[in-house]
C-alpha cells in the first residue's frame, strides 16, 4: 500500500479542525498575554538599566527551563491556586488543559519581546528623543508618536520570534490537558502511527512557517513604511485566526471525558470507553497523551469524567503506600481510600499491567525456570535489562530483597527494545511489563513472583466525584469488568504496535469489543 | 536697541556632574534681535541654549522669557511657544515632510484642514515645492532641503522666539550660505527673536546681530561685531582675527573678478 494511499492520513485530516483550532487558539491567547505584559515592562525598564537587567534574567532563565517542564509545572501550581480561591473566595476553576498551557506558553513568549522590545526602545537616536521634547511633546506623546513607531520594526522581529516559539512549544501542551497540535506527535508516537507523527509535524510546521511569514510583512511594511504590506500581513494573520475560530463556534459540549496517558494501552482503553459510552446514547470523547502526575488531579477536578489507571501505581503515588498486599486486597483498600475523595473505583479490567521478569519460553523451559525463585538460583550467570527508571524503582530493590537476586550484568533499554533484545538472546531477562503485546509475538514468558515482591497493577476503572452517582454511565461500563483478560490485552497492545491502518486505537478498541463483547 | 526682553539669562550656573557646563552667565536678548552664541565644543553653547525652553533645567539663577521666569511655566506648553532648530534637522524619520511641519501644531490641538493650510503656507515660506515635498520622508530629501523642513517645523505654531542648535554647520557651503541668508530675511520679515549657536564666528558675524562669545561655561563678551573686536579677551581677539585672516588669504589667492 502506498503510503498517500493509507487511510490513516483521512482519519488525521478529520482531527484537523479540531487540533489546529485549539492550537491557534492557546498560541494566540498566549502571545497576547505574553505581549500585553511584555510590552509594557519593556517600556518600564527602557531607562532603567537595574530592573532591566533583572527583568531579562528572569526571563532567560524562564526560557532555559525545558518547555514540556514549564508546562508541567504550571498544573499543580494552578491547582493550588485553585484551591485557595475555592477556600477564599468560593469560587474555582479549571487548572486543567487550556488555562496552564496558555500560562507556561505566555511565559515562554516573554524573552524575546522583552529584549527586542528594550532593544528598540533603546536603539533610537537620542536626538530624536530629545526633538521630541523640543516640539513640545509630553514624555507620554514622545513615546506614542516618536519611541514605539521608531522601534516598532524591532519590536516585530521579537513579536515573530515569540510566535514561531509558543507555536511550536504549544505541541507540548498536550499531556496537561489541552488539545494540540502535539495530539498527532504523542498519539503517533505511543502508537507508531507514522502518519500522525509526520502529520503533527508538518502541520504544526507549517503553522508556525504561515505565521512568521505574516508577522515577516507586517514587520517589512513597517521597516519600508509600507502600508500596504503590514496591511495584508494583518490581513491574513485575521483570516488564519478568523478560519480557525469560526469551527469552534457552535460546538456542543463536550458529554463525557475520557482520560488516558501517554502510552498505546491507554489510548486503545480510553478508545474503548468511549465507544462504549457512545453506543449507550451518551455524548463521550477522549483526551489522550495526558502526563501521569496530571491525569489523576485532572479526574479529582472534574475535567475529565473517567480512566483508566493501575492500583499499583495509586498504591504509591497516591497514598504512599510501600508495603505490598495481594491483588483484590489491595483493590478493595484502594476503593476504600479514593472513596474518601469521592472517586469511585468501578472495578478491574481484569488484567495487570505491572513489572514483571521476562525470558523466552524455551529458554525458560530448558533451564527449569518458572517461578523468580527459580531464576535466582542461575541469575549469577545471567544478564538483565531493563527500562530507564526500572533499577531505581521500589520494584527492582523489593525483587532484590525477596529473592536475593543477583545477576552477572545489568543494562537499561528503550523499553520498546527490549524485547527484540531477549528474544535474540542478547540479554538473558527483561523486566518487561506483563501487559506488553511483544510478550506474545516473540514467545515470551512472564515469570511467576511467589512471594509477592511486586505489587500488583491490576488496570482499574475510575470515575470522578461528579459521576458518582451516575447510573447511566455505570451501566455503559459494566459489561467491561472483568473481561479483558492479560492475553487479549497483550493482543490487542500487538495490534497497536503495528504500523498500518488496523493498528490504529480506534480500530484496536473496535477488535477489542469484538473479541470481550460477547463475553 | 528695544526695550522689551525677549530672554533673559540672569547668573544662570548649570553643572553636570564636576563640570560646569554654564557658569554664572547674564545675557540679555532684546526682542527681534538676533543673537548669536559662538564657542567650540564644550564651551556650555548648547547647555545655554537648551536652559531657555528647558530641555535642561538650571541649578541656579534665574531665565525669563518674555518677562515670565521659566520655572513658572509648565515646560511642555513653554517648548510649544518656543521654536527649536535642531542640528540637522531633528525630523522624525517616520513622518512625513507635512506631518513633521504640523507637529506642533497638532500637539496644540489645531484642526487638521488648518494645519494643512499652514503647511503649505510655510513650505512656500523656507522655499520648498509643495506637491514634490510634501509627502515625502526625511531620507528622500537632501541636507539643506531637511534644514528648510526643520525651520518650517520650528515656525510651524507661529513662535516669537526661535533657538537653533548649530543648524546649517553640517552643510555644503553653498547650500550653508543660501539657508542664512534666506533665514535671516524670515527673521526680519516675522519679527523674530533668534538666538543661534554656532562654532563658525564667520557665520556669526554674517547672520546676527549681536555675538555673544563663550569659553569653558563663562561668556567672554557680548555685542555687536564692531563692538567685539574692541575686546580685550585674547580668545575673543583670535576668534575675530580667523575670519579676517581667510579672507585676506582667499582674496590673495583668487583673482578678484571684475577688479581692474
Amino acid at each position: 500500500m502506498s503510503l498517500l494511499a493509507d487511510p490513516r492520513w483521512g482519519e488525521a485530516l478529520a482531527h484537523l479542525p479540531d487540533y489546529l483550532g485549539n492550537h491557534v487558539r492557546v498560541s494566540l491567547a498566549a502571545l497576547a498575554l505574553g505581549l500585553a505584559v511584555s510590552l509594557p515592562l519593556a517600556i518600564l525598564t527602557r531607562n532603567r538599566p537595574a530592573p532591566r537587567a533583572i527583568l531579562l534574567a528572569i526571563a532567560s532563565i524562564v526560557q532555559t527551563v525545558p518547555g514540556l517542564a514549564l508546562l508541567a509545572l504550571f498544573y499543580p501550581l494552578l491547582l493550588l491556586a485553585a484551591s485557595v480561591t475555592l477556600a477564599w473566595f468560593g469560587v474555582s476553576f479549571s487548572a486543567f488543559g487550556f488555562l496552564p498551557a496558555m500560562l507556561a506558553l505566555a511565559l515562554y513568549s516573554m524573552l524575546p519581546v522583552l529584549r527586542n522590545g528594550i532593544t528598540g526602545l533603546n536603539g533610537i537616536d537620542p536626538a530624536l528623543i530629545e526633538a521630541a521634547k523640543g516640539v513640545g511633546m509630553t514624555a507620554r506623546q514622545s513615546l506614542l508618536m516618536v519611541e514605539l513607531p521608531l522601534a516598532l520594526p524591532v519590536m516585530m522581529a521579537g513579536i515573530r520570534t515569540a510566535a514561531v516559539w509558543v507555536i511550536g512549544t504549544a505541541t507540548l501542551s498536550t499531556p496537561i490537558g489541552q488539545t494540540s497540535l502535539g495530539n498527532y506527535i504523542f498519539a503517533g508516537l505511543q502508537t507508531q502511527n507514522w502518519v500522525f507523527v509526520l502529520f503533527g509535524c508538518f502541520a504544526s510546521a507549517l503553522l508556525a512557517l504561515a505565521v512568521d511569514q505574516l508577522l515577516g510583512l507586517i514587520e517589512a511594511g513597517l521597516r519600508h513604511r509600507s502600508h500596504a504590506r503590514s496591511a495584508l500581513g494583518a490581513a491574513g494573520i485575521a483570516a488564519l485566526v478568523a478560519a480557525t475560530l469560526v469551527p469552534s463556534m457552535g460546538r456542543s459540549s463536550q458529554g463525557y471525558v475520557v482520560g488516558a496517558k501517554t502510552f498505546a494501552e491507554q489510548y486503545v482503553l480510553s478508545a474503548l470507553l468511549r465507544d462504549r459510552l457512545q453506543t449507550a446514547g451518551l455524548s463521550a470523547t477522549a483526551r489522550s497523551g495526558l502526563g501521569s502526575s496530571v491525569i489523576f488531579q485532572a479526574l479529582k477536578a472534574g475535567d475529565i469524567d473517567l480512566y483508566v489507571d493501575y492500583s499499583g501505581t495509586l498504591w504509591a503515588n497516591q497514598l504512599h503506600r510501600t508495603d505490598i498486599k495481594p491483588r483484590a486486597e489491595l483493590v478493595a483498600e484502594l476503593k476504600t481510600a479514593l472513596a474518601k475523595d469521592n472517586i469511585t473505583l468501578l472495578g478491574e479490567l481484569g488484567f495487570e499491567n505491572a513489572y514483571a521478569l521476562v525470558m523466552p519460553k524455551k529458554r525458560a523451559e530448558a533451564l527449569g525456570i518458572r517461578t523468580i525463585a527459580d531464576l535466582a538460583a542461575h541469575a549469577a550467570s545471567l544478564s538483565i535489562a531493563g527500562d530507564y527508571e526500572f533499577f531505581s524503582r521500589p520494584e527492582w530493590a523489593a525483587l532484590q530483597k525477596a529473592y536475593g537476586l543477583t545477576f552477572r550484568a545489568q543494562r537499561q533499554m528503550q523499553p520498546d527494545f527490549m524485547y527484540a533484545a531477549v528474544a535474540s538472546g542478547e540479554v538473558d531477562v527483561i523486566a518487561g511489563y506483563t501487559s506488553d503485546g511483544l510478550i506474545a509475538k516473540y514467545d515470551l514468558v512472564a515469570l511467576e513472583d511467589p512471594r509477592h515482591a511486586i505489587p500488583p497493577y491490576d488496570a482499574i476503572l475510575l470515575l470522578a466525584p461528579k459521576r458518582a452517582g451516575d447510573e447511566r454511565l455505570q451501566a455503559a461500563l459494566e459489561p467491561l469488568l472483568g473481561k479483558i483478560d492479560i492475553a487479549t490485552m497483550r493482543e490487542a497492545n500487538l495490534r497497536a504496535s503495528g504500523n498500518d491502518a488496523n493498528s490504529s486505537p480506534d480500530a484496536v478498541a473496535r477488535w477489542l469489543w469484538e473479541k470481550v463483547g460477547g463475553r | 536697541m528695544p526695550s522689551k526682553l525677549a530672554i533673559s539669562y540672569h547668573l544662570v550656573t548649570k553643572s553636570f556632574g564636576p563640570l560646569r557646563a554654564v557658569d554664572d552667565v547674564s545675557l540679555d536678548i532684546a526682542e527681534g534681535e538676533f543673537v548669536a552664541i559662538v564657542g567650540g565644543s564644550g564651551s556650555g553653547k548648547t547647555t545655554l541654549l537648551r536652559l531657555a525652553n528647558r530641555l535642561i533645567e538650571a541649578d541656579r539663577g534665574a531665565i525669563t522669557i518674555e518677562g515670565h521666569e521659566v520655572q513658572s511655566v509648565d515646560p511642555v506648553a513653554l517648548r510649544r511657544r518656543i521654536g527649536y532648530v535642531f542640528q540637522a534637522g531633528g525630523l522624525f524619520p517616520h513622518l512625513s515632510v507635512a506631518d513633521n511641519i504640523g507637529i506642533t501644531p497638532r500637539l496644540l490641538g489645531t484642526p487638521t484642514a488648518d494645519i494643512a493650510t499652514r503647511v503649505d503656507e510655510l513650505l512656500e515660506l523656507v522655499q520648498l515645492d509643495r506637491d514634490a515635498h510634501r509627502d515625502r520622508l526625511p531620507e528622500a530629501l537632501s541636507g539643506g532641503q531637511r534644514q528648510r523642513v526643520g525651520v518650517a517645523r520650528a515656525l510651524a505654531a507661529r513662535p516669537r522666539i526661535v533657538l537653533m542648535d548649530e543648524p546649517f554647520g553640517a552643510l555644503d557651503p553653498l547650500t550653508r550660505d543660501a539657508l542664512g541668508d534666506d533665514y535671516r530675511s524670515l527673521h526680519r520679515k516675522l519679527g523674530l527673536t533668534t538666538v543661534m549657536i554656532t562654532h563658525d564666528m564667520t557665520e556669526a558675524i554674517l547672520l546676527a546681530d549681536r555675538i555673544a562669545v563663550m569659553r569653558g561655561g563663562k561668556l567672554l563678551a557680548q555685542g555687536t561685531p564692531a563692538e567685539l573686536s574692541k575686546s580685550e579677551d585674547a580668545y575673543v581677539l583670535e576668534l575675530l582675527r580667523t575670519p579676517r585672516r581667510q579672507v585676506e588669504r582667499l582674496n590673495a589667492l583668487l583673482p578678484t573678478s571684475g577688479a581692474a
